[in-house]
């Protein structure tokens, strides 16, 4: 069972939905829950059963598909997509328990559990099409998700969403197919496997072009400014069940890939568009925080929060080097928990009061006390206030792009704290102050539901905040052989000075003290 | 005085014909049946179509044995000429025609099935196509293609909507139109080159170095329009969505699969050797007509209000994608232009089914045409069954990976790729982006919006088993033709890569 741990980790879901089919669709909810923790399970086995000290691929699996072409079943993990996998399953779990959606509870669950499939499917896959398979078969839940529960202007969103991300991922696709077709130009044979890839070094003009492919379709995904306007509206009007996934999971697939796919792809390439792709990064963290700022919704505020956090994290993995990329991997999990937390605290009130506009709030904190604390905690992780998870993945990040430079980083770092600004204005908004619309007094503060969704991640926020070391030793391992296959690609002087040679210096150390 | 020509029987090679006669005889039973026993039952007739088309598939499947073991098989003066290109076609119309005639036991009547006639012209037609692929004489392919399209065109008239006469008949002016330009564009390469076998004109303009380009050119000009009408290529594809709305959605489903393979391998045998000899405005032509098929019918879908209309214009724009194989003119993207069809033709033969299963007999007040989006809206709260497999087809349809029109679509921008047609290879990865928003614009209608009370009743009018199973074997391979990709990419490249192309 052991050795095919992940097909049964992407596949048990999609199997469970099937079935889930003839579950009445009273118990669904319990359905969903038993599969998704099931699922929940088997990921933390595979976290006992990884061997942390490994930087290579684990459990891989492969089978033949369209072996005429090149094009193979193959699955396998390390330290970068454990986490995120293990953070998938968490979601979906979470997700469903804290599900207080009545219309059609069954579509729902079972839509949610194709997409768990499609989630892990993404993070496992070391073959170039079946990554491309899962990362456009993800869009098609999400569009349904979003389209069929979501608010007013939901049709708008989902089908914006959906072709946004759909055309991005068809330019990659041709980047892909031209990958492909260079490994047979250099081998006499098709492969569309990642690992056959890496061994490829491209030409520097062609890598700057297919880097450009691939970054089309990634940064859509991410989303990138100024690519990043389909987010906005399909948060806005997501159900608060697709906001989280598509807030902690869904967004991540973007960054991944530039750490799986643009980096050690294309090492130069790289290097060469490290500063613009740092300013857009840049952009997005202040541009991000700004947008926040003007937002009305609460829920817009966690978006746009979204969008800035998730420059800091392209930041991180442009830095090239292993503190960025593992400070960035980290952010990705820690982003992950902390918005996928707001989304839901922001659905909590929703559900109250069926508004999310900062006005109709106010003096929250002495009506739900409970709510108010771990909204308060959460909000204080997502600011990244030292000791809480975020705060470990924003210090790698930017330590990380201090070396690389160290006027970018000034400005990054201080657009953060500015960017505190926001989060603590729009908490100040709806919690302090006096009570001061009639509806506000009697609200009803944190069900037991609630606290079973919530309190697990409050623990997490605060355990990773203060001690990191489990989760960032096995990233760290495998970020160093990314880095380290990256400096032996590269070709031109540039980038061979900006990405560390590990060989000889013991960067391990600098990270472990670092915390 | 003439000499006397002696032929022995041996090198006329008369088994050649042996599949597209099983078509004929098929046809000509049908009518026998019916002089012997007049109003019989439709269900009979399409199994007696279905059995000879069954026996016809075996033959073809023999020749492709044949085929393997000792190449191109030629027959009857070299008029025939069995390779991999006319094996494939031929599998892929015959299995089509498989495919579509059991759509004819419906379980409301339509008065077309109850005349023994239309199968028989249906079988016709099947002969007529077969004799067009199987052939590089510019003479059979005309013939073939008159005889399938004289057939066609009455198929159409027999379905009893006013508009499918208006259909048949803009059909038929089309065609003869084309008709004149394809004698036209094959004479002037004649009174040229002195022949009309494709492979005889090849050898002739090769020899004398392309000095009469200019004839040659206009010849191709008039062979390029008379494809253009069949395989309606922008700017002669007016004919096509009024045809498709006049004709039964089961036919204008076999219509947008059946008679264009037949074209596409024509038009490879023809234009195959011209891009290949570097006529470079022939490159140029075709390179246009592709992209402007590809994206302008495309965008002429966008804004339908029917859904067959939009079938019958996301079916030009897939022809027009397939059609840049023979622009690139490689093996592989011969060999994916087959593996596009062969998936294509399961999925869209699926969705025109769909269409085929909901037919009303009487529109809706308000209702403009057969099958408008707003029919199909809330269907999932209706018929839950019914529009996931909608769905399935329509994202089959729309490249979503792993269903199956995804890897023919990956192969072929991979053929663009590998042909060096970057560029072409980006347009045809954006109109694949630009084709998701129709396909979803059904899917939003079906899953996301409230159903309309006055459609309450209107779904699955038509549905029979018969239908369901054809649907049901659509479905399936909609969803695992991922499977079948490998060993279908084996067997064609190597029919192809043995047949020179």
């Amino acid at each position: 069972m052991q050795e095919h741990i992940l097909s049964i980790l992407i596949f048990f879901p999609a199997l469970a939905a099937m079935l889930g089919f003839v579950v009445h669709k009273d118990s669904a909810k319990a359905y969903g829950i038993t599969v998704a923790g099931i699922e929940f399970f088997l990921s933390l086995w595979l976290w006992h059963i990884y061997d942390p000290m490994t930087s290579g691929m684990q459990f891989m699996e492969m089978a033949p598909l369209v072996s005429a072409f090149g094009i193979n079943y193959m699955v396998g993990i390390d330290g970068i997509s454990l986490f995120i996998i293990i953070l998938s399953a968490f979601f979906t779990l979470i997700g469903i328990l804290s599900l207080t959606e009545t219309r059609r509870v069954k579509d729902l669950i079972l839509t949610l559990l194709f997409l768990e499939m499609t989630m892990i499917g993404v993070f496992s896959a070391l073959d170039a099409i079946v990554f491309y398979v899962f990362w456009e078969l993800s869009l098609v839940p999400m569009l349904y998700i979003i389209g069929a529960w979501g608010g007013p202007l939901r049709i708008y969103a989902s089908v914006k969403f959906f072709l946004y991300t759909f055309t991005g991922s068809l330019v990659m696709l041709v980047g892909m197919l031209f990958m492909a077709y260079f490994y047979y130009q250099a081998t006499g044979q098709w492969s569309f496997s990642l690992l056959e890839w890496y061994r490829l070094i491209l030409p520097v003009n062609y890598q700057m072009w297919l880097f450009a492919a691939f970054f089309l379709g990634f940064a859509i995904k991410v989303p990138m400014f100024p690519f990043h306007t389909w987010l906005p509206y399909a948060h806005g009007q997501a159900p608060t069940i697709g906001s989280v996934i598509l807030a902690a999971i869904l967004l991540k697939m973007g960054t991944y890939a530039f750490v799986r796919f643009s980096l050690p792809l294309f090492p130069d390439a790289t290097v060469a568009f490290m500063f613009p792709i740092a300013i857009l990064a840049i952009i997005m963290i202040i541009y991000g925080a700004m947008v926040a700022y003007a937002q009305e919704d609460i829920k817009q505020v966690v978006a746009y929060s979204s969008i800035s956090h998730m420059g800091v994290i392209i930041l991180g993995t442009f830095a090239l080097n292993v503190e960025g990329i593992s400070g960035s991997v980290f952010l990705m999990i820690a982003h992950g928990v902390v918005s996928g937390a707001l989304f839901l605290l922001v659905g909590v009130i929703y559900d109250r009061r069926h508004t999310k506009l900062m006005s109709e709030f106010g003096g929250l904190a002495s009506v739900m006390p409970r709510y108010a604390t771990i909204f308060g905690i959460m909000m204080m992780a997502s600011v990244g206030l030292p000791l809480t998870i975020n705060f470990v993945g924003e210090f790698l990040s930017l330590l990380g792009f201090y070396k690389q430079s160290h006027s970018y980083t000034l400005v990054a770092g201080t657009a953060i704290i500015v960017g505190a600004i926001y989060m603590l204005s729009a908490y100040k908004k709806a919690f302090f102050g006096p009570v001061t619309k009639e509806e506000n007094k009697h609200l009803k503060d944190l069900n037991k539901t609630e606290l079973y969704g919530l309190v697990p991640l409050v623990v997490i926020a605060i355990w990773l905040g203060v001690y990191p070391k489990p989760v960032l030793e096995p990233i760290n391992n495998s970020v160093e052989a990314i880095v380290q296959l990256m400096h032996d690609k590269a070709q031109t002087p540039e980038a061979q000075k900006r990405i560390p040679n590990l060989a000889k210096t013991g960067t391990m150390n600098s990270v472990q003290e670092a915390h | 005085m003439l000499e006397p020509v002696t032929v022995s029987l041996a090198s006329l090679n008369i088994t050649t014909l042996a599949p597209m006669v099983i078509a004929i005889i098929g046809a000509l039973v049908i009518l026998s049946i019916d002089l012997f026993k007049g109003g019989l039952h439709k269900s009979l007739y399409v199994m007696v179509s279905l059995l000879f088309l069954l026996l016809d598939l075996g033959a073809i499947v023999d020749f492709g044995n044949l085929f393997l073991r000792n190449g191109t098989i030629l027959g009857m003066f070299d008029v025939m000429l069995i390779d991999g290109l006319a094996i494939l076609a031929q599998i892929i119309i015959v299995a089509g025609s498989m495919l579509f005639i059991p759509l004819a036991l419906t379980s409301k009547r339509f008065h077309e099935y109850n005349y023994p006639e239309y199968f028989a012209l249906f079988l016709f037609m099947i002969a007529g196509f077969q004799f067009m692929v199987s052939t590089d004489n510019l003479i059979m392919v005309f013939i073939g293609l008159e005889m399938a399209s004289l057939a066609l065109y009455t198929l159409i008239a027999l379905h009893n909507r006013s508009k499918s006469f208006e259909a048949a008949v803009k059909y038929f002016t089309m065609g003869a139109l084309a008709a004149g330009f394809f004698a036209f564009g094959s004479m002037i390469l004649y009174a040229i080159t002195g022949s009309v076998e494709i492979n005889q004109i090849a050898l002739a303009l090769a020899k004398d170095e392309y000095t009469n380009i200019g004839y040659v050119l206009l010849g191709v000009t008039f062979l390029l329009a008379a494809f253009g009408f069949k395989l309606s290529m922008v700017p002669f594809h007016t004919w096509t969505p009024d045809v498709y709305e006049g004709s039964s959605a089961a036919l204008a489903g076999y219509m947008s699969i059946v008679p264009k393979i037949a074209g596409f391998v024509v038009a490879m045998r023809l234009f195959e050797f011209l891009v290949h000899s570097g006529v470079v405005w022939l490159q140029v032509i075709l390179y246009v007509v592709v992209v402007v098929t590809m994206t302008a019918s495309n965008i002429w879908a966008l804004v339908q209000s029917d859904v067959k209309r939009m079938l019958a214009y996301s079916s030009i724009s897939h022809a027009g994608f397939v059609m840049a194989a023979i622009l690139i003119g490689s093996t592989q993207s011969n060999t994916g232009l087959f593996l596009y069809w062969a998936l294509f033709s399961f999925t869209n033969l699926g969705a025109f089914s769909m269409l085929w299963v909901n037919r009303q007999k009487n529109l809706v007040p308000g209702q403009s045409s057969d099958h408008p989006y707003e029919k199909f809206s809330g269907l999932v709260r209706t018929m839950p069954m019914a529009a996931v497999v909608m769905a399935l087809f329509m994202l089959s349809l729309a490249g979503v990976p792993p269903f199956a029109l995804f890897w023919g679509k990956m192969y072929l921008i991979g053929s663009a790729v590998s042909g060096g047609y970057t560029v072409l290879a980006l347009i045809m990865a954006l109109n694949s982006a630009i084709a998701a928003y129709y396909y979803l614009k059904l899917i939003v209608f079906m899953f996301m919006k409230e159903p309309l009370p006055a459609y309450g009743r209107k779904y699955l009018m038509n549905a029979s088993l018969s239908l369901k199973t054809i649907i049901g074997i659509a479905a399936v391979s909609a969803i695992f033709g991922v499977f079948a990709v490998n060993p279908l990419l084996k067997v064609i490249t190597l029919f192809v890569y043995n047949s020179g192309y």
